[in-house]
């Protein structure tokens, strides 16, 4: 096998080189207890750790002191409702979100159940989008929280955060939204967009895996979700990771420092893999929005071809991608986000998601294209939904 | 994930296509449930002489049809009709759990294009007495 070509950035990014660099240190050199404030080397990873901790509240303008490092964006995303619901339970049982979060958002919010709560989970449109006058319709004076993620993990439908945000503060409900995978790739602003809480991940955006980070508004009434220590001003116990909340720091350092150019890039890239796949296979469904989607994202259905086989002929050809087939996730069902978007169950099991680096050339897309081009005809020949082959 | 057998059929697998004027068509599984294979059989003088297969689904929904055509090619129908599910997986040198009911779908697939053979025939296949082709059609397994 020649060269790879990793496609699959939704998943996760590669470390970058300096961001690597940076962590390094934190093992072996600045190894210290944040807590130790006594001695030098205690107060070195203190130092650090509030070095990242403004970085990154600086790029979402937020106030430093709003910003929490969390064990990831799943911990985020679990803190964030559990903690709302807890906290402010008097008050009401109800949370609304949509039918295309993570998992880490509608299992929590199944789990809740158990407990008395009510979730809304609002439809989407053919293209992921949700509609505002269902949100609207859908408060009620018990409704404590909206949690409405960012930007789709699978299709990259970027929502009207900014109107969401005014909606659930005209009614005086908090506002969490889930921001995985736009941290990086669109421009957050939580004060203008009346933010309350937001789930970020290091590993999306060149950084460590087993980081995340959490926004709370100061003001927002939430509980701890993990309990123990005074770390993170009481709110998050445990040993900081110092060398990984250095790594997150790091990324996010060097993504701001290009920012609207590396967005652009992705963007053309984006665009011309787009074009490629729709001027050279017949039969297939572009999923999520045409316009408002993840510059980096590229999900197609390719009607009659089932997508596992796709991936393992891609695999051989050094391409990785993921696909929303449920026999990529041992289950029967396909991905609850195509469904929702109203996909027949035929349709979702062959779509194949790309989600691209700024690594990618031109000539890898090409690739790209040409090899998909002879997967999706190779596995359509062998299929009996293609009515195309000759009886 | 796969065995060296399990991909080989997978990348090329054999007896892929269709057979004009086929004497015993079957077709198992559904779209919803992402598999769905289709074999066709030219039998003679109950010798299976020709199969060939249609799947959509994954690696192993394709190399199991692939697996089990070569398993029947040549037999006697009433040899191909105890093809069992586990006769594939062997002779794919296993599969992973998830993923064994693509070779219970290859075996319905092929008793459901016999018992198609038999409806046609006349014939009474032993071992398709309880066989619903339809029950099959739209189950998941």
């Amino acid at each position: 096998m020649s060269k790879k070509i990793y496609l699959d950035n939704a998943a996760t990014t590669k470390v970058r080189k300096e961001v690597v660099e940076e962590m390094i240190k934190y093992f072996d050199e600045f190894y210290g207890n944040p807590s130790s404030q006594l001695y030098e080397l205690g107060r070195k990873s203190k130092e650090a750790i509030e070095k990242s901790r403004k970085t990154i509240a600086d790029f979402i303008n937020a106030d430093e002191k709003e910003f929490y490092f969390t064990g990831g964006g799943s911990e985020s995303d679990n803190w964030a409702i559990k903690g709302v619901a807890f906290a402010n339970m008097k008050k009401g049982k109800h949370i609304i979100t949509t039918k295309i979060e993570h998992h880490a958002i509608l299992h929590t919010c199944e789990y809740l159940e158990k407990f008395g709560f009510e979730t809304t989970y609002l439809d989407v449109d053919q293209y992921g989008m949700i509609d505002l006058e269902q949100l609207k319709v859908s408060i009620r004076p018990d409704t404590i929280l909206i949690s409405i993620m960012y930007a789709n993990n699978e299709i990259g439908t970027i929502q009207p955060i900014e109107q969401i945000g005014e909606i659930a503060h005209e009614h005086g409900i908090i506002f969490h939204t889930d921001a995985v995978q736009a941290m990086g790739a669109v421009k957050i602003d939580v004060k203008k967009q009346h933010i309350d809480l937001m789930s970020m991940s290091a590993h999306k955006v060149g950084g460590p895996k087993g980081i995340g980070g959490m926004y709370i508004r100061k003001g927002v009434k939430i509980d701890n979700f993990i309990h123990g220590g005074g770390q993170e001003r009481g709110k998050r116990a445990g040993t900081e990771g110092v060398q990984n909340i250095v790594g997150f720091g790091k990324a996010v350092e060097l993504i701001n420092k290009n920012f609207d150019k590396h967005v652009e890039a992705l963007t053309l890239k984006r665009n011309k893999l787009i074009e490629g796949i729709k001027s050279n296979i017949e039969d297939v469904i572009l999923n999520g929005h045409p316009t408002m989607r993840l510059p980096n994202n590229v999900n197609f259905s390719y009607k009659y071809v089932e997508g596992e086989s796709i991936l393992l002929l891609l695999d051989m050809e050094g391409i990785a991608a993921s696909s929303g087939s449920a026999c990529t996730s041992g289950s029967l069902d396909p991905s609850h986000v195509l469904l929702a978007t109203g996909l027949d169950h035929g349709t979702a099991h062959g779509s194949i998601r790309f989600t691209l680096s700024e690594e990618i050339t031109d000539e890898d897309i090409e690739f790209v294209v040409e090899t998909m081009k002879s997967i999706i005809e190779k596995l359509r020949k062998i299929s009996p939904l293609n009515k195309n082959n000759a009886m | 994930m796969y065995t060296e057998t399990v991909m080989d059929h997978f990348k090329n697998p054999r007896n892929v296509g269709n057979i004009e004027n086929a004497d015993g068509v079957g077709q198992v599984g559904n779209a919803k449930c992402g598999d769905i294979m289709k074999i066709y059989l030219k039998i003679n003088d109950d010798i299976i002489e020709d199969v060939k297969f249609e799947t959509f689904g994954c690696g192993s929904a394709i190399a199991s049809s692939s697996m089990a055509t070569e398993l029947i090619k040549g037999k006697n129908i009433n040899e191909a009709v105890e093809l069992s599910n586990k006769a594939v997986v062997e002779a794919l040198g296993g599969l992973p759990p998830v993923k064994v009911h693509c070779s219970v779908l290859a075996e319905q697939a092929i008793k459901s294009a016999l018992y198609d053979y038999a409806q046609r025939t006349n014939k009474v296949i032993k071992g398709l007495e309880n066989f619903n082709p339809e029950e099959e059609e739209h189950s998941c397994h």
